[in-house]
């Protein structure tokens, strides 16, 4: 066989399911205090501080690291269900998700042990939100194009230039960004990128939202002008930063919130429809389910291998190829059916606001974790192509 | 599976080395099938999922799957998983298992076969794989006291033949009043869903097969053939169809097995495993086109010709599509079900699994 792909058809144990019940009763319970209301992703502010301390006090921050950082030393599985249960009640996780998932675990890989210490705790307790400093402008996925320049200088460096798209930096306590050190060599054209531990909320540093055709303000614009960044928060290798990013990247990409982004037009696309839908809406939900079913099992099988010690790249692109294109067709699939929903459903209202916002937010689904066009070019590599 | 790790598959895998091989069959049209049949009748493969005691090789579910994947990979066109089924359909209700070929009916949801007050069968059954071929037929009958399952011989029964897409016989099998050989009641619990579930997760795992060849020999091919000065695997346009192919393959391989997986385990035919096993169908049917799609796109138009052995795969996936429920019935159930649950309940059934 040249392509030998498995997916195993790994369940998760039962403590994942005693957990899994202990988050939806403080789900619920957050959802009855009216932290959230699970009906609105398109809510205006997305950052819930409070909530965000309330999940780390749970211990569900920081779940599968050391305890010796605050973590709880637990399995990816248990992660796993977590990061699910919170995604399908649209949980306003803004604060906290991205140095859960990616800034944590870059940093007990690469950072200096002191550093360690007094940052990954705090991210175990919720206190504080980090953003992911990769692209700029005119550069995008293509990671060789960073311009933005870290100049070496006493006990630390001087960084100039500009970063883009950066979700949450307006929130962001601390960034973990890709600079340039030195100029790529004719050995190897990746060389020169070193990964930098920022300080937000520092002078040198100006954060300028941009606005989305959501109408959110996620994304940002940040311009550094003669920022300091001190030498104990070079992250890993000078120099060496291509393949830390890029191992960074393959870890994430098969998770839950790859597929589950929209899944709420889903949900209330059932409500509408009734107990006893006609055979066209039948139909339609019906594949919709094996779809997002099929999808699930290969994630779980992805996050198995994890836990495992393996690293299952291109299986995770494919989810994440799979995932994202389902993800971003689903509201569009759900408004055809919902063409054909009574009018005196009860939820249509819900339905019809959630498919409005699931639609504007399709198109970037398939950029967010890396483009689908450069997934295949992964998985193509996974096949002996290139 | 890419692999096989266990001694039902080895062996089988063997077999079909030797005996299948799809450019030697490809260029020989029928001759081949008799000592492939025997070979794997020698090796009790057909009856894996028949107990010991009732004639069987006694393999487990799980095995018994792996070995149909397998059988997909090589695409063979032997009523190989047609007799798994129906030992394994007889064994619901102890009943032994002849040797020789045999297949199951009714094979679609839609077709009904009854049972009279005289012990006879009734009904007719359409799109019956390899009933032609059959020696023997496992019948699931309606009757007033209930689901039965019969064994009925061939020769009593009109068989009108019939090729599927894949040039497969797929026959119309007419019961009038045939005595069965042996007639039991099915198990408590056990109805023509039931059949139809199991059928359709065997067929998943020979369109999942089916497919990891698709995907194998369409990436080779593109190694091999030179376009434009260079070999089609190094245009991007390519290597992203081929992306797209293996996310198809990996997407049907994931489906069956986990629904085989679900099965395998299962106590019974509950919610849970309904999920699993009409998703299979659903997701394999659709894997099946979009893939099977994607294979003749990298292979231009030989892969169009009889004289190559793309079609054995690609066609064969497409006719498996229709078998023991298409995936648009099993689409209309499993929306009725998630519907019937309530739109809180879907998340929880998901999660289920």
């Amino acid at each position: 066989m040249t392509a030998a792909l498995r997916f195993d058809p790994i369940r998760l144990p039962e403590k994942c399911e005693q957990l899994r019940k202990e988050v939806r009763a403080f789900l619920a319970e957050e959802i009855a205090a009216g932290t959230f209301d699970p009906h609105k992703p398109n809510r205006e502010d997305t950052d819930a501080p409070e909530f965000s301390r309330r999940v780390g006090a749970k211990g569900w921050l920081g779940m599968t690291w050391p305890k010796k950082y605050g973590g709880q030393e637990r399995s990816f599985l248990e992660r796993y269900v977590v990061t699910e249960e919170m995604r399908v009640a649209n949980a306003p996780t803004r604060r906290f998700f991205v140095a859960d998932r990616q800034s944590g675990p870059v940093l007990i890989k690469y950072a200096p042990e002191h550093i360690k210490m007094e940052i990954l705790p705090r991210i175990c307790r919720g206190e504080i939100c980090f953003a992911i400093g990769m692209s700029e402008p005119n550069s995008g996925s293509d990671l060789f194009a960073a311009k933005t320049r870290a100049t070496k200088t006493d006990g630390g460096y001087l960084v100039n230039g500009t970063k883009i798209w950066t979700s949450s930096a307006h929130i962001a306590d601390y960034m973990i960004a890709i600079f340039r050190t030195s100029q790529p060599t004719k050995e190897n054209r990746r060389h020169g990128l070193t990964q930098f531990l920022v300080k937000m909320k520092q002078p040198g540093i100006q954060v300028n939202p941009i606005g989305q055709i959501t109408g959110q303000y996620e994304f940002n614009e940040v311009v550094f002008t003669d920022f300091f960044v001190p030498d104990d928060h070079v992250l890993g290798e000078v120099d060496g930063a291509w393949k830390q990013a890029t191992s960074e990247l393959a870890y994430e990409r098969s998770g839950p919130e790859r597929f589950l982004e929209t899944y709420y037009v889903l949900t209330e696309l059932v409500r509408a429809v009734g107990p006893n839908p006609d055979t066209r809406s039948a139909e339609g939900i019906g594949r919709l389910v094996a779809q997002l079913h099929t999808m699930r099992r290969m994630s779980v099988s992805v996050a198995g291998m994890l836990e495992a010690g393996k690293e299952p790249v291109v299986e995770a692109s494919i989810v994440k190829d799979i995932g994202t294109v389902w993800e971003q067709q689903l509201p569009h699939r759900v408004r055809d059916l919902a063409a054909f929903v009574e009018e005196t459903a009860t939820n249509r209202e819900t339905l019809e606001r959630q498919l409005d916002f699931a639609i504007k937010t399709a198109p970037k689904l398939t950029i967010q974790g890396g483009t689908t066009e450069v997934l295949r070019g992964i998985i193509a590599r996974g096949l002996g192509l290139r | 599976m890419a692999e096989s790790d266990n001694i039902v598959v080895e062996t089988a895998e063997k077999i079909f080395a030797d005996l299948a091989d799809p450019q030697e069959i490809n260029n020989d049209k029928n001759s081949w099938q008799g000592p492939l049949w025997q070979a794997l009748s020698e090796a009790g493969l057909p009856l894996s999922w028949v107990p010991d005691d009732l004639g069987g090789s006694g393999a487990s579910l799980a095995d018994g799957f792996a070995l149909l994947n397998a059988a997909g990979r090589f695409a063979v066109a032997v009523p190989l998983a047609e007799t798994m089924l129906a030992g394994w359909l007889l064994a619901q209700a102890k009943i032994a298992s002849p040797e020789g070929e045999m297949t199951v009916l009714p094979a679609s949801p839609k077709d009904r076969i009854t049972l009279d007050a005289d012990g006879s069968l009734s009904g007719r059954a359409r799109g019956v794989p390899f009933a032609k071929a059959a020696k023997h037929f496992a019948v699931l009958a309606h009757g007033k006291d209930g689901v039965s399952i019969a064994l009925v011989d061939a020769a009593k029964a009109r068989v009108e033949a019939g090729l599927n897409v894949g040039y497969d016989h797929s026959d119309t099998v007419t019961l009038d009043k045939v005595q069965p050989v042996t007639l039991k009641a099915a198990p408590k619990g056990f109805d023509q869903t039931t059949m139809m579930l199991m059928g359709g997760v065997a067929r998943s795992l020979q369109i999942a097969g089916a497919l990891e060849s698709m995907l194998d020999i369409s990436v080779r091919y593109s190694n091999e053939r030179v376009a434009f000065e260079k070999k089609i695997s190094k245009f991007q346009a390519v290597q992203h169809n081929l992306a797209r192919l293996a996310g198809e393959s990996a997407a049907a391989l994931a489906a069956a097995t986990s629904a085989a997986d679900a099965i395998a385990n299962a106590t019974s035919f509950d919610d849970e495993v309904y999920l699993e096993a009409a998703s299979a169908k659903i997701r394999c049917a659709e894997a099946a086109e979009k893939g099977g799609a994607i294979a003749h796109q990298v292979h231009g138009a030989i892969g169009f010709t009889l004289e190559h052995i793309l079609h054995r795969y690609s066609l064969r996936a497409l006719a498996w599509r229709d078998d023991f429920g298409s995936e648009s019935h099993w689409a209309v159930e499993l929306g009725k079900l998630v519907a019937n649950r309530g739109a809180d309940e879907l998340w929880p059934l998901v999660a289920s699994r």
